[in-house]
């Protein structure tokens, strides 16, 4: 992967000639670096949607102390959040961003983590067993004179109404925190809070071998298992050089697409509860575990598999594999018809997702909000059609789009994507080619010197991994992007004007997986 | 009167493992003779409780998906007395600890812990609320929620498997059939049980200290 360094004083006037004039409207992703005595500074990964050309740029700054670099927060959406997570985990400090303040860990947290002279020590980050005080989360602004300023944070103001929603709370999908300005029952600012599930997989995986962080990423979303490990070991092997076999090819397609319908039935489920439709949930999980049975007799496991290693997968499909999998693309489409019937043209259903929740296209591309909620609003995001890999360009299948963006709509695509996904899956199952399933390599890895990158569409979007190499057996440094950040991120832009009772609706249809969001 | 070994309509006694602490409960609550009455009373109060758990919804990651299965079609705790989930701590009755617990979570579980109304009970589900889990070495995760409130049942695995959740499940049943309801109870953390290290709390914010100060 290319990556070209701009200065930092250049560096705001390119990136506003990349969005200008060369359409680079995505912005996949930010990854903090500290490259030691070269300096600290992020990477930004970019995307024209219309061309899908990619082009990487990078900033750093020697000042280890105060490293400054410009903001992007205005030229796309999403660098807000980016930014505020590599101030987290680097300290660095985004000139011009509005609202730079923690994203992931406690405001009182000392030092940035994922610097290379953090220092981990108990004494420093104890566990405290109290609240953050919201006094203390604070914005920080760069003074002229090179000096930061701690301001209050002064994003609702004294006379809102403000309410707090979750960590705790059914509705949120795990443990993520709104607040919410609310005037009556309509929602004017929404903040939200993450960090209460981040294990710092990040760092961790500094110290581990690289077939040990496999074992972490399908702990990551959860739900999409398959595919996040799937990616690792894609970007590991075109790093290494190593050619998978085809019927790894075929295993790994087939059990990717069987995971995304997995999540997708999943998500039906969930959003149906959310909604207060509990038949539709246990429908939704009794077909559910036809999928996990699959799984179980293959890998072993059943939510988390475990199963895509280097160089291929860790054992042989069974022998009635093709058998059962085929039983279950005859039995599923009967009972999608039951979902439609019994939720999807409910009369309640329909009164609560229509118009709600309107993402614009304009919108979910400079938020980067890739998987069913891009494809909702129009976009044609799916990694599989963008940047095929392993059998995406062999077989046949639609990428489903729709155009309002509204939450009916993000509901809609994913019940079309689990019947392309049963289509992909009938292609392949009766031509699974002989051969080994897996490639030797060595325990220890060692990556050639370099950076990495390597995405595939997730069960909720783009999963990527970025790994830079210098040689060793574990990674210099690895950044997972997070297929739900994004999502979280233009949370705000939908629930404006919405009714407090939409943000289950909009949550709900938005399908994120919180642990995929902290890391 | 005498308490009894916990039985269990659907398993029996000696299929359960680790009987020998639940026989040291037992033995416990025991020493002191009880009154018929009272002792019937219990009886029929813990056989009422221990059939009638309702846990509260909390997951935090994948265990919590494992959870959802468990109250889901095939396997449905709803069958062995665990009815429903209660989304407010108040009206719950155990706490599933589904999932990592990090720095920011910990103080949040502290505070679900301490919203719930006795009696009340833990069950701490995956590697990650026993131990840490595959995450023990990172920096923002706490090595097992026993550090900061009392867990009653562990059940191992990442994620467990339905069946392993039901088992601790049951095993969670017959601790509260060995309990004394009425003055007592066995369960509760004693001074000196509780852990060595104390919790150091450090950096507490000045503002909030000053606070705390004028309250009391």
């Amino acid at each position: 992967m290319n990556i070209t360094f701009i200065q930092p004083n250049d560096f705001r006037k390119q990136m506003e000639q990349l969005r200008r004039e060369k359409g680079m409207d995505f912005l996949r992703d930010i990854v903090g670096m500290d490259w030691g005595e070269e300096g600290i500074g992020a990477i930004y990964m970019l995307e024209n949607s219309e061309t899908k050309e990619n082009i990487q740029v990078a900033t750093r700054t020697t000042n280890r102390e105060v490293p400054v670099i410009p903001t992007v927060s205005d030229i796309w959406k999403i660098a807000d959040i980016y930014e505020r997570e590599v101030f987290d985990f680097f300290g660095i400090i985004f000139d011009g961003h509005p609202n730079l303040r923690r994203l992931y860990l406690r405001n009182d947290w000392v030092g940035y983590p994922l610097r290379k002279d953090y220092d981990e020590s108990e004494q420093l980050n104890p566990i405290r067993m109290f609240s953050e005080s919201l006094e203390n989360d604070v914005t920080h602004t760069l003074l002229p004179d090179g000096t930061i300023k701690r301001n209050p944070d002064t994003l609702f103001e004294k006379n809102e109404y403000v309410i707090n929603i979750g960590p705790q709370h059914p509705a949120t999908h795990g443990v993520l925190r709104f607040r919410l300005s609310l005037e009556g029952e309509v929602i004017r600012k929404t903040d939200v809070h993450c960090g209460y599930i981040h294990r710092g997989v990040e760092k961790m995986s500094e110290k581990l071998t690289y077939p040990q962080i496999l074992a972490l990423t399908d702990r990551l979303d959860y739900l999409s298992a398959h595919q996040n490990r799937h990616a690792l070991c894609m970007c590991i092997e075109k790093a290494m050089g190593v050619e998978v076999t085809e019927r790894t090819q075929y295993i790994r397609t087939i059990m990717d697409e069987l995971q995304r319908i997995d999540s997708h039935l999943l998500f039906i489920s969930c959003a149906a509860m959310d909604l207060g439709a509990l038949t539709t949930f246990i429908y939704g999980f009794r077909d559910r575990e036809k999928i996990l049975d699959i799984f179980e007799e293959v890998t072993g496991g059943r939510l988390i598999q475990n199963y895509n290693v280097i160089g291929g997968v860790q054992a042989d499909i069974t022998a009635n594999f093709a058998t059962k999998v085929k039983e279950f693309c005859k039995y599923l489409p009967s009972k999608i018809k039951e979902y439609n019937d019994v939720f999807t043209n409910n009369i309640i259903t329909r009164k609560r997702m229509f118009d709600v929740g309107i993402l614009s296209r304009e919108d979910a591309i400079s938020y980067g909000c890739t998987g069913g909620t891009g494809r909702a609003s129009g976009w044609a995001c799916d990694v599989r059609k963008r940047h095929p890999y392993a059998l995406y360009d062999k077989v046949d299948f639609k990428e489903i789009i729709y155009t309002k963006g509204d939450s009916f709509e993000r509901f809609l695509v994913r019940i079309d994507e689990i019947k392309e996904s049963l289509h992909i899956i009938e292609q392949l199952i009766d031509n699974i080619p002989e051969g080994d399933y897996k490639v030797k390599t060595k325990p220890i890895i060692r990556l050639p010197e370099g950076s990495y990158h390597a995405a595939v569409e997730g069960s909720r979007g783009e999963f990527g991994v970025f790994i830079e190499s210098r040689g060793e057996k574990s990674p210099y440094r690895i950044k997972f992007r997070p297929m739900g950040l994004p999502l979280v991120a233009s949370i705000g832009t939908m629930l404006k004007g919405c009714k407090i009772a939409d943000l289950m609706t909009i949550g709900a249809t938005l399908d994120y997986v919180i642990p995929d969001i902290d890391r | 009167m005498e308490m009894k070994k916990p039985a269990i309509k659907s398993i029996p006694y000696e299929e359960f493992k680790d009987n020998e602490t639940l026989e040291a409960l037992i033995k416990e609550v025991n020493k002191e003779r009880t009154n018929v009455v009272v002792g019937t009373l219990d009886d029929l109060i813990n056989w009422g409780r221990s059939n009638s758990l309702w846990s509260l919804t909390f997951a935090t990651s994948c265990c919590g998906i494992e959870f959802m299965s468990v109250g889901a079609a095939r396997y449905d705790f709803a069958r062995f007395g665990f009815e429903v989930t209660r989304n407010s701590p108040r009206q719950a009755d155990l706490i599933m600890v589904a999932g990592t617990i990090t720095h920011k979570m910990a103080p949040v579980l502290k505070r679900l812990y301490d919203q719930m109304a006795d009696p009340k009970y833990v069950v701490a589900v995956g590697g990650c609320a026993i131990s840490g889990g595959p995450f023990k070495s990172s920096y923002h995760v706490l090595n097992g929620v026993d550090k900061i409130i009392p867990v009653d049942v562990y059940i191992p695995g990442c994620p467990p498997r339905p069946e392993a959740i039901l088992y601790g499940m049951m095993q969670l049943q017959r601790k509260v059939k060995v309990e004394k309801f009425f003055g007592g109870v066995n369960r509760k953390q004693k001074k000196e049980e509780q852990p060595d290290t104390p919790i150091i709390v450090t950096n507490f914010p000045q503002e909030t200290t000053d606070k705390k100060e004028k309250e009391q």
